[in-house]
């Protein structure tokens, strides 16, 4: 059903309007990527092909610091809220409907909620929180915030796997030897892996890119790459800049061929 | 048979206030194979869940081998059970779901043991060959099969099957009863089936149990389940049957529609009202004028080795089952013989099943009914003991 | 017997009442306590009193400086809304019809240019739509005029789509390849022509999707100030500039600051609750 197509195939008219879409979300990719090359630090004017940027790029302290930062923040965040999510999936799964419903409606505020009311609510709460615990605001509370806001995409890619599964699984498990945790190590974690991977690749996507929350919670210890981006457009931003999301972009892109070439010959296997 | 294995002692489960099984008593003897038969939400599939261990009765006992094992996790108990929709471990292939018991196992199973107990138990289900298939890929018969090797390779001395077979068409479901008879003695163990299909049930079973509401209406062996139903919820879902209201005259002698009949039964009050349970295959058609009874056929349904004729006696309406055609409108007498005629006490089932008044489409409710959750089935309750 | 333990049995069974498979969800209920919860309250507090702690309506009253702000951002994430539904929504159906290899693709492609920083793909759109930039010389080149659209509310427009397309796309082609192809057939079957079985069948089903991309779009386009300060050249501020500049700006007042967010929050909920009625049930939230 799905691979036929809705009804029949797209017409020629609908397929221009389609690329025409992908042209414009490709198109300042496309620029970002073809001024990393560009001989001047101008934005809109080509002045020649160089690698200087590339180059320089590695050796830019502020930028790769800050680039650490984001890694080790999306890293860290994406792992945490993956295990806490995904043993939260399970346990709003045991749970009876007139407790699982209010939970989940807290579960969802940070998912519907506009990114800067989470960021400054929370950064209300370390300022506030700062008068009676002594600490600073930094990477600590960068991945709280960056944890916080992750989970529920979590929650929310692992639930429609446990749905999935047969109502008897467990109990299986159970049946053949397995203690409850033993059931839930050797049987459900594996059935609910591939909600789990994408719960993992979704926070991490989302660590990755916000810049909002991070804006108000970081502080002035801690800076991640949107960061140190917006503080550049204040001024000019550095086609350093560029070449590191353009290494970045590529790599994604790498990755993704690569799981799409293993998997057609897997396919082929078969 | 044998001795007793397992006891259910006045065991109750009710979820919420919801009564799912009331104060029932059951004893399971070893070796046999027991089936507890009744309509969806009658308690069966609870009763089986506090036999596996998955659910702790609210209050009851649970008896195994003389030992009390309310509390004893599904893990740690002798029983393995067959689910319905089988619930194969989808991350696994064949061997590795028919494996899973034997992995489990301490001390730990060398590899060799555990290759060869599989092997042995793909050769039991006829699955030789199909070790290294995903079991999403198999049909449903064969699921099936991979789901009863998987419960069977720890050697549990008691077998718990869930509607195994509700997920599998006619034939293959004729052929699946005679491969479990098969397979229960040759493994000589205890099987304990949960089906609302009375014909499977018959078909299969040493001891049926009859359950609704939440309570234990008869038990007993397939032929005096048949023929000597308790009440009259017994003689409608077992077969067809036609249950109309009597008087006991005495024994020996039951009066129906005001005539006397001839019967077997004994033991009754003088003139206590009863319900009479007359099987549509024990009423013979005779010439009208020999008939003890006489009525109107109102309907006619071929069925293949016999016809299934409605027929109106004083606007009450009877099923008879029989060879001999008479049109629609045609007047016919009938007569029963002493042994075709039941009769059993007054119950609160009295007067709700029997009447073929609305014939077709009780007919097909009777012969299609489907397969539902129990609310002891509940997601929520599950693991929660 | 595999182990011949009733009464240890008994004790394991006691446990697992205790270490119910519900405990699993406690540690997020308190986190969510923590860094849910406690965040808005403080809002709250902070919304509701004045700077020597006092109750106060203050702080919401002082918001009527500010109508004009509400009204643009209003005004300028329902045009931005409205221009992602124009775009999306064919796209989506566009989508939903390919191949599943082309759809599997495509979705990839949309939500591939996530993994750019979306600061630097804003960034980019002052290249393309600068006076002198890459969209204007090309016009030039081919004889067109050049358009002055930076700085000004149709840039900041483009911007929101720019950033917000996908989040529309995506939740309406999911509910759309859903749809099942037998209730398409059954519609024609029963002498529905192309345009009623869109109009009859796949429209009214693909609403849900519609209304969480809808949410989807709206909930950041109304809150954003990043892209109205890039693309919008700073000049009318936005809500979203507003808040920023109560907490982190010149204007440093984080009681006004929270007053607005939690109007902002009340309106985003009360939409949620819109949401929810029309749209799916329980769980449904957009599938991302």
């Amino acid at each position: 059903m799905k691979s036929k197509g809705l009804y029949s195939g797209p017409s020629v008219r609908g397929r221009l309007f389609t690329v025409l879409i992908m042209v414009f979300l490709y198109a300042p990719i496309f620029v970002l990527i073809v001024f990393s090359f560009n001989a001047s630090s101008s934005r809109a004017v080509w002045s020649g092909f160089t690698l200087k940027w590339y180059r320089e790029l590695f050796g830019d302290k502020y930028i790769m610091s800050s680039f650490y930062t984001t890694i080790a923040v999306s890293v860290t965040a994406a792992a945490a809220s993956t295990a806490v999510g995904a043993a939260s999936a399970i346990g709003l799964h045991h749970m009876r409907r007139a407790w699982r419903t209010p939970i989940l409606f807290v579960n969802n505020i940070p998912l519907i909620n506009a990114d800067i009311v989470t960021g400054v609510a929370m950064c209300l709460l370390f300022v506030s929180l700062k008068a009676f615990i002594n600490f600073e605001l930094g990477f600590g509370t960068l991945l709280i915030a960056h944890i916080t806001f992750n989970i529920p995409y979590v929650i929310l890619s692992v639930t429609p796997r446990l749905y999935s599964l047969d109502a008897n699984l467990m109990d299986a498990a159970r049946d053949l030897g397995c203690t409850f945790f033993g059931a839930i190590r050797r049987v459900m974690l594996p059935e609910i892996m591939p909600g789990i991977v994408n719960g993992a690749i979704i926070a991490f996507t989302m660590s990755i890119d916000d810049f909002v929350i991070s804006y108000f919670t970081a502080g002035s210890r801690a800076e991640t790459l949107s960061m140190t981006i917006y503080a550049m457009t204040r001024k000019r931003i550095s086609p350093e800049i560029n070449a590191l999301s353009t290494l970045l972009f590529v790599s994604v892109l790498a990755l993704l061929v690569i799981i799409n070439i293993r998997q057609k010959s897997e396919v082929r296997l078969q | 048979m044998s001795k007793e294995l397992i006891r259910l002692q006045r065991c109750t489960m009710a979820f919420d206030g919801d009564v799912v099984l009331n104060n029932i008593d059951l004893e399971i003897r070893d070796k046999e194979f027991l089936t507890l038969l009744g309509p969806s939400g009658c308690g069966k599939t609870t009763t089986l869940r506090i036999i596996g261990g998955f659910t702790a009765p609210t209050s009851g006992d649970v008896f195994f081998d003389g030992a009390r094992i309310n509390d004893l996790p599904p893990h740690k108990r002798n029983v393995n059970t067959v689910f319905q929709k089988y619930a194969l471990f989808t991350h696994l292939d064949v061997f590795e779901n028919i494996a899973f018991g034997l992995r489990q196992m301490r001390p730990k199973l060398t590899r060799d043991e555990i290759s060869r107990r599989v092997f042995e138990m793909l050769e039991i289900v006829s699955l030789r060959g199909f070790e290294k298939r995903d079991v999403s890929r198999l049909s449903g018969g064969q699921q099936q099969r991979v789901a009863i090797a998987r419960a069977l390779v720890p050697r549990p001395r008691v077998l718990l099957l869930d509607e195994p077979l509700g997920a599998l068409d006619l034939r293959l479901r004729k052929d699946m009863q005679n491969e479990l008879k098969r397979i229960q003695q040759a493994m000589d163990i205890t099987f304990i089936y949960v089906t609302h299909d009375q014909e499977e049930a018959l078909a299969m079973s040493d001891s049926v149990v009859v359950m609704d509401g939440g309570e234990i209406l008869q038990i007993g062996k397939p032929e005096d389940i048949y023929n000597e139903p308790k009440n009259a919820f017994v003689a409608d879902f077992i077969g067809e049957s036609n249950i109309v209201d009597g008087v006991m005259i005495c024994d020996g002698t039951v009066e129906i529609f005001g005539r006397r009949f001839e019967c077997l039964d004994k033991g009754f009050a003088r003139d206590e009202p009863v319900d009479v349970v007359i099987r549509p295959e024990d009423i013979d058609i005779v010439p009208l004028g020999d008939g003890m009874l006489t009525g109107t056929v109102t309907n006619i349904t071929f069925k293949g080795v016999h016809y299934d004729i409605i027929v109106d006696f004083k606007g009450f309406k009877w099923l008879i089952q029989t060879t001999d055609i008479s049109p629609v409108g045609g007047r016919i007498g009938i007569r029963i013989d002493p042994d075709g005629i039941h009769v059993m006490s007054k119950s609160k089932y009295s007067g709700m099943f029997g009447d073929y008044s609305s014939y077709s489409a009780e007919y097909d409710e009777i012969s299609d009914a489907t397969v539902e959750a129990e609310p002891g089935d509940a997601r929520e309750e599950g693991y929660e003991e | 017997m595999r182990n011949n333990g009733a009464v240890h049995g008994a004790f394991r069974s006691a446990a697992m009442r205790f270490f119910s498979p519900r405990a699993l969800a406690a540690p997020y209920v308190v986190w969510m306590a923590a860094f849910v919860v406690a965040p808005i309250v403080f809002v709250v507090i902070y919304a509701f009193t004045a700077g020597d702690g006092a109750f106060t309506v203050g702080n919401f009253a002082e918001m009527g400086r500010f109508v004009g702000v509400f009204a643009r951002s209003f005004w300028l994430a329902l045009i931005s809304t409205a221009v992602c539904l124009a775009l999306g929504y064919p796209a989506a159906y566009i989508l939903a019809r390919e191949s599943g290899r082309v759809q599997r693709a495509a979705v990839v492609l949309i939500m591939l240019p996530m993994w750019m920083n979306f600061l630097l793909r804003t960034y980019a759109w002052m290249s393309i739509l600068e006076r002198n930039g890459l969209l204007n010389r090309l016009l030039g080149a081919l004889g067109i005029a050049p358009l002055d659209i930076i700085y000004t509310p149709a840039a900041v427009v483009i911007g929101m789509v720019y950033n917000f397309l996908p989040f529309m796309v995506l939740p309406i082609y999911s509910v759309i390849a859903k749809i099942d192809r037998s209730l398409i057939e059954a519609a024609a079957d029963l002498g529905a022509a192309p345009r009623a079985v869109f109009t009859r069948v796949i429209a009214p089903l693909s609403l849900p999707g519609v209304l969480s991309g809808v949410t989807m779009v709206f909930v950041p386009a109304v809150s954003t100030f990043v892209i109205s300060k890039l693309l919008g050249g700073g000049k009318e501020i936005l809500l979203g500039d507003l808040i920023e500049m109560q907490f982190r700006g010149a204007a440093y007042n984080p009681r006004l600051g929270s007053a607005i967010s939690l109007v902002m929050m009340v309106i985003v909920i009360v939409f949620m609750y819109f949401m929810n009625r029309f749209g799916e049930g329980e769980e449904g939230v957009a599938i991302l």
